[in-house]
């Protein structure tokens, strides 16, 4: 397998002792197996996320964005930019649709970048990606399932796509309502995807999960109460925000309305890295407030050769 | 009302549309609605909306300047971007609430208490200051936002949760301390001044 390689926008959430640092340290270990270098862009900064348009404005917002292509330019020429967090893909790539639609809005930002000591070439030539789409239109499912040394035997997931990696963009091929490409994933790592999920694309309430709770937890719960119904034993989500809202949240759920949900919710590059033979550690497992402990057997097993 | 506030009034008087037009993100939009209703049904927190999108839209086209500005309704948007993708006149939805909210907390007249418009402002605060989120001074601050004693009652509400990130390596305990930072912080801070500077020439904000 040929060696690909690209700039790459890890995110807040993403860094060391902050809320998807597991996320992190699968995609590492699921980039290994396939051979992706991850050039990470120097010094990269917030994209604003989807809260910051209320104090950050329209400018600043983009403008923060725009540093981080800014930097790619400077120090991954000509690679396209990676995202693993679907507001930091979303935000990016929102900017640089808004900048190569306008000029005004382009001289302002680089006007803006000139004063962080920035010179902004942007021909716009860069695509902003997000992981899955590197993994589903670079390397294929084909491609994918071909480093699996321990299949994912018997274990039956819902693939929770949730909102920002599906939409306003999305991945090519995939239609908003009923995306198959997690789906696809769970089964090329040898488990078993409820297919009839049908909360799969429903927002858990995102930022608001902190400011409204109570509307936020209502969410939650239908998107937990449906992998119940249609008999799965684990959650398997994109989506760093997904991740926290629906893992974190099951006790005080619990709590309000009487449920006992205790439902694990993993990475789609949990999973991956499992199926290719990493260890719970190097799957980030052990970053789960809610184990699995079926995955967690699965990665202690010998790979079968 | 805010000295920005009555210059807006005065300056598009009856206008609230061309106000809308003018100073408002994608707000050139809003005169394609059709009023069908779809990014109402297809809202998440459509139920808690004072005002659905759809109205809203109408009611920027009525005049309904204060109504629309001090509601609450554009602050219940999520970000799920499904009324983006819904509306069958491809209006960018989302953007618009965004929009509108930022305008109305702009004009210093959004409501005062809305939780998100607070949560929005720490959020906002917190990234800028060294340029990535610092995630544990940011929840104590959304904690705190209402005082001490209910500070501390939020906190051990939410102290199993936060034990549970704790615990799985995902809070950082000495987050109070430092962390978020990028080295060009002060490098950020004096381009977003140069953002926020050329934002109010370009919207007629600068006094």
């Amino acid at each position: 397998m040929a060696k690909k390689e690209y700039s790459f926008y890890p995110g807040c959430s993403s860094e060391r002792k902050s809320s998807a640092s597991n996320y992190m340290v699968s995609v590492e270990s699921m980039c290994k197996t396939l051979d992706i270098k991850l050039n990470e862009i120097p010094d990269w900064n917030c994209c604003g996320a989807s809260i910051g348009y209320a104090e950050g404005g329209e400018l600043p917002r983009h403008a923060m964005n725009a540093r981080n292509i800014a930097l790619s330019e400077k120090h991954n020429p000509g690679q396209n930019i990676v995202a693993t967090c679907a507001a930091c893909w979303l935000g990016a790539k929102e900017t640089h649709e808004r900048l190569s639609a306008s000029e005004q809005l382009l001289a302002d930002t680089k006007e803006a970048l000139k004063e962080a000591g920035l010179d902004m070439d942007y021909k716009g030539e860069v695509e902003i990606r997000h992981m899955v789409e590197v993994l589903i239109e670079d390397f294929g499912y084909e491609q994918l399932a071909k480093p699996v040394v321990k299949p994912l035997e018997g274990i039956k997931i819902a693939g929770y796509v949730g909102c920002q990696t599906n939409r306003p963009f999305g991945v090519a091929g995939e239609s908003f309502e009923n995306p198959k490409y997690l789906d696809k994933l769970t089964e090329i790592m040898g488990a078993e995807p409820v297919e009839k999920y049908d909360q799969k694309v429903t927002c858990c309430g995102g930022a608001l999960a902190f400011s409204e709770p109570e509307k936020s937890q209502a969410q939650i719960k239908k998107i937990i109460e449906s992998a119940y119904d249609f008999g799965a034993e684990m959650i398997v989500t994109p989506c760093p925000v997904c991740q926290m809202n629906v893992e974190v949240y099951q006790d005080q759920i619990n709590k309000k309305y009487g449920t006992k949900f205790h439902i694990p919710v993993t990475y789609y590059s949990q999973l991956m890295a499992v199926a290719y033979g990493s260890s719970a550690k190097e799957a980030g497992l052990d970053g789960n407030v809610i184990r699995s402990a079926r995955l967690e057997e699965i990665a202690a097993k010998p790979a079968k050769k | 009302m805010s000295e920005l506030n009555k210059v807006m009034v005065e300056k598009y008087r009856n206008d609230f549309l061309k106000e809308v037009e003018a100073n408002v993100e994608e707000g050139n939009w809003v005169k394609m609605c059709m009023q069908c209703g779809v990014c109402s049904g297809s809202c998440p927190f459509g139920p808690y909306w004072e005002h659905p999108p759809q109205e809203i839209f109408m009611m920027v086209r009525a005049g309904k300047r204060e109504e629309v500005l001090t509601s609450e309704s554009m602050w219940m948007c999520t970000s799920c971007y499904n009324c983006i993708v819904r509306c069958p006149r491809e209006l960018p939805i989302t953007h618009i609430m965004h929009g509108l909210a930022n305008y109305a907390h702009r004009l210093g007249i959004a409501p005062k208490m809305n939780p998100t418009r607070r949560f929005a402002k720490l959020f906002w605060q917190n990234i800028i200051k060294g340029g990535r989120v610092n995630e544990l001074k940011l929840s104590i601050g959304l904690y705190f936002m209402d005082g001490f004693s209910n500070g501390v009652k939020k906190g051990l509400e939410m102290l199993p949760v936060g034990l549970g990130l704790l615990k799985t390596g995902r809070l950082n305990p000495f987050g109070l301390l430092g962390g978020g930072k990028c080295k060009g912080a002060s490098d950020i801070h004096k381009m977003l001044k140069k953002a926020q500077e050329i934002e109010n020439r370009r919207k007629g904000f600068a006094s």
